[in-house]
């Protein structure tokens, strides 16, 4: 019916044993703190809560809009989630639909689970309340500005986090599989932060109430803008220099175990093709990658100036 | 909308859907976690995983191709692994140029990539035949019994109750924004590619909040009920005997898979 798979939910065997594992402990260690946390802040009230609102998230990714042909932009809704439950409710929730669509539509692996949950759940709630966190004393367009880069953001952050899982499974050529996935997601993400926005701003009208900065602090303290720019610097920094030079990551990579040493480096593989859309040097692929984020922060920005104007 | 629209359940007098939630569940993952160590190339050990595929369909009486019919939607999916055909090093099979890149397709990349497809394929069956077979209330709970912290169970429980009300909830909006999105003939209708994704935006804030009210209402109700931070279930879910032996048979078969894989 409506369900539409998004590239982002990794099937299984998709996924090394090594890589799944290590992303299964580091999903469990942050749900783990996040259960906790959200019991202290919510009480017995986190269970009907929370689990309307994984409700509430598997429904809103139905509202599509038509954008050319047959393909329609949709939600993927992590952003949204952690700005309006706060960052640790938001994993869970998150955690919740990705479960279920696992479990109950097939959509992403089971053993695989642990990576899908870091990449589209607990990367896309930090980086969301994180950039959005930011700007908590700031007049209203300056806040829906910074949802919008927060949800562009949280998208390309796990579609970068996916593609280097599955190059480190030694599925994939990060050079291929990299500026691929970053490319889509880019333009999914742009539907995601004009949704995230309106939405943002819709609820901000209706109900200013649930975004105050009472109920801000509630959600979580200033510590978060700290990790979720942090989070996106590193993701976003990253995978330029990774892609133009990956032999410093295989090395990473084998010494933590994650690569056999047997595997043929992946950097000897694609050197004699030229990628068009890549530099030369890492430098410029960074310089790049940043060019590119305040192109699209500009294109939110005045696309968040019109919308003031019009209503 | 009916209430079991989203539900893969199907309704049949059978020795799997009788077997423990959490025996099915087990068994599903140990399946699945088996076929992700089974090594590039174990074709026998392939053919062996898909036999016990298709005795599990026999055994569920839903007929031996039901999760064969149900995986081909599931199977795009597999198209993100094509990747592998060139990434890895051996030696070349075919090359081709397509725009800027000259693609070289190597033995080792193709055993790579139909071992993904086998594996996620084999995977993605099961995980089929799995919620057809166990209503989705008795799964939660038998994650529950597997250690998964017991609010993350409840969400989803809440999750899979109320995706219901909130999807008609979403039709509803949509069916409003199609009344109100009238065209004439051979004139352009709607707004710009903007307008149109904030009015799915302003659907998306309309869900949140009805949701979060709802959610509101829906907790009172619980409480006024005595509700006191804790799910209950009349379901004892015992282990029986028989679940104990098919749990130990399942484990076995597997184990015999991974030597025969690895021969």
């Amino acid at each position: 019916m409506f369900f539409s798979p998004v590239l982002m939910h990794i099937p299984d065997s998709f996924l090394s044993v090594p890589v799944s594992v290590v992303c299964w402990v580091i999903t469990a260690l942050a749900l783990a703190v996040a259960v906790s946390k959200t019991n202290q802040a919510l009480g017995e009230k986190q269970i009907p809560l929370m689990g309307v609102m994984a409700a509430f998230i598997f429904a809103a990714q139905m509202i599509n809009f038509p954008i050319l042909g047959g393909t329609s932009g949709h939600l993927l809704g992590g952003a949204l989630a952690a700005i309006m439950l706060g960052p640790w409710a938001g994993m869970l929730v998150m955690t919740a639909v990705i479960a279920v669509q696992a479990l109950l539509f097939q959509d992403g692996g089971m053993t695989v689970m642990g990576a899908n949950i870091l990449n589209m759940g607990l990367v896309t709630a930090t980086i969301g309340y994180g950039i959005y966190r930011s700007t908590s004393n700031q007049p209203k367009p300056i806040k829906l500005f910074a949802a919008g880069v927060a949800a562009w953001l949280s998208v390309v952050a796990g579609a970068t986090l996916s593609s280097f899982e599955i190059w480190l499974s030694g599925n994939a050529e990060l050079k291929v599989i990299l500026p691929a996935m970053l490319i889509v997601h880019a333009l999914i993400g742009l539907g995601e932060a004009t949704i995230t926005v309106a939405a943002l701003s819709f609820i901000m009208r209706m109900r200013p109430d649930l975004l105050d900065a009472d109920s801000e602090a509630v959600k979580g303290g200033r510590g978060w803008i700290f990790v979720g720019v942090l989070t996106s610097l590193g993701v976003i920094l990253l995978s330029p220099f990774a892609s133009s030079n990956p032999d410093g990551l295989t090395r990473v990579a084998m010494n933590l175990g994650l690569i056999s040493q047997s595997r043929p480096a992946p950097s000897a593989l694609f050197s004699n093709y030229a990628i068009p859309f890549l530099g030369k040097t890492p430098f410029s692929t960074i310089g790049a990658g940043i060019i590119g984020t305040l192109v699209v922060g500009a294109i939110i920005f005045l696309i968040g100036r019109g919308m003031k104007a019009k209503s | 909308m009916h209430f079991n629209a989203f539900d893969r359940y199907l309704e049949k007098e059978s020795f799997l859907h009788r077997l423990d939630p959490r025996v099915k569940a087990t068994a599903t993952i140990i399946f699945i976690v088996s076929n992700v160590l089974l090594p590039d190339g174990a074709w026998v050990a392939f053919a062996l995983s898909w036999s016990l595929l298709i005795a599990a369909n026999a055994l569920s009486k839903l007929g031996i191709e039901y999760t064969f019919k149900r995986s081909l939607i599931a199977l795009p999916f597999a198209l993100i692994a094509v990747t592998t055909l060139f990434s890895i090093h051996g030696k070349p099979l075919l090359s081709f140029f397509f725009l800027a890149w000259n693609f070289t397709v190597t033995d080792a990349g193709l055993l790579r990539f139909s071992s993904i497809l086998i594996r996620s394929w084999l995977s993605v069956q099961m995980a089929i035949l799995l919620v057809a077979v166990t209503r989705f209330p008795d799964l939660v709970h038998a994650l529950e019994h597997l250690r998964v912290p017991a609010i993350l169970t409840a969400i989803i429980a809440f999750l899979y109750r109320y995706l219901f009300v909130l999807t008609d909830e979403v039709y509803r909006l949509l069916r409003a924004r199609e009344s109100r999105s009238a065209s004439v003939a051979g004139h352009k209708s709607g707004g710009s590619l903007l307008w149109r994704a904030r009015v799915a935006g302003n659907l998306a804030g309309q869900l949140f909040l009805r949701s979060y009210e709802r959610s509101d209402r829906v907790y009172h109700a619980m409480v006024s009920r005595g509700y006191a931070g804790r799910l209950y279930t009349l379901n004892p879910h015992e282990m029986k005997s028989s679940d104990y032996f098919a749990a130990a048979f399942i484990v076995a078969v597997i184990f015999i898979l991974q030597i025969i894989g690895r021969l």
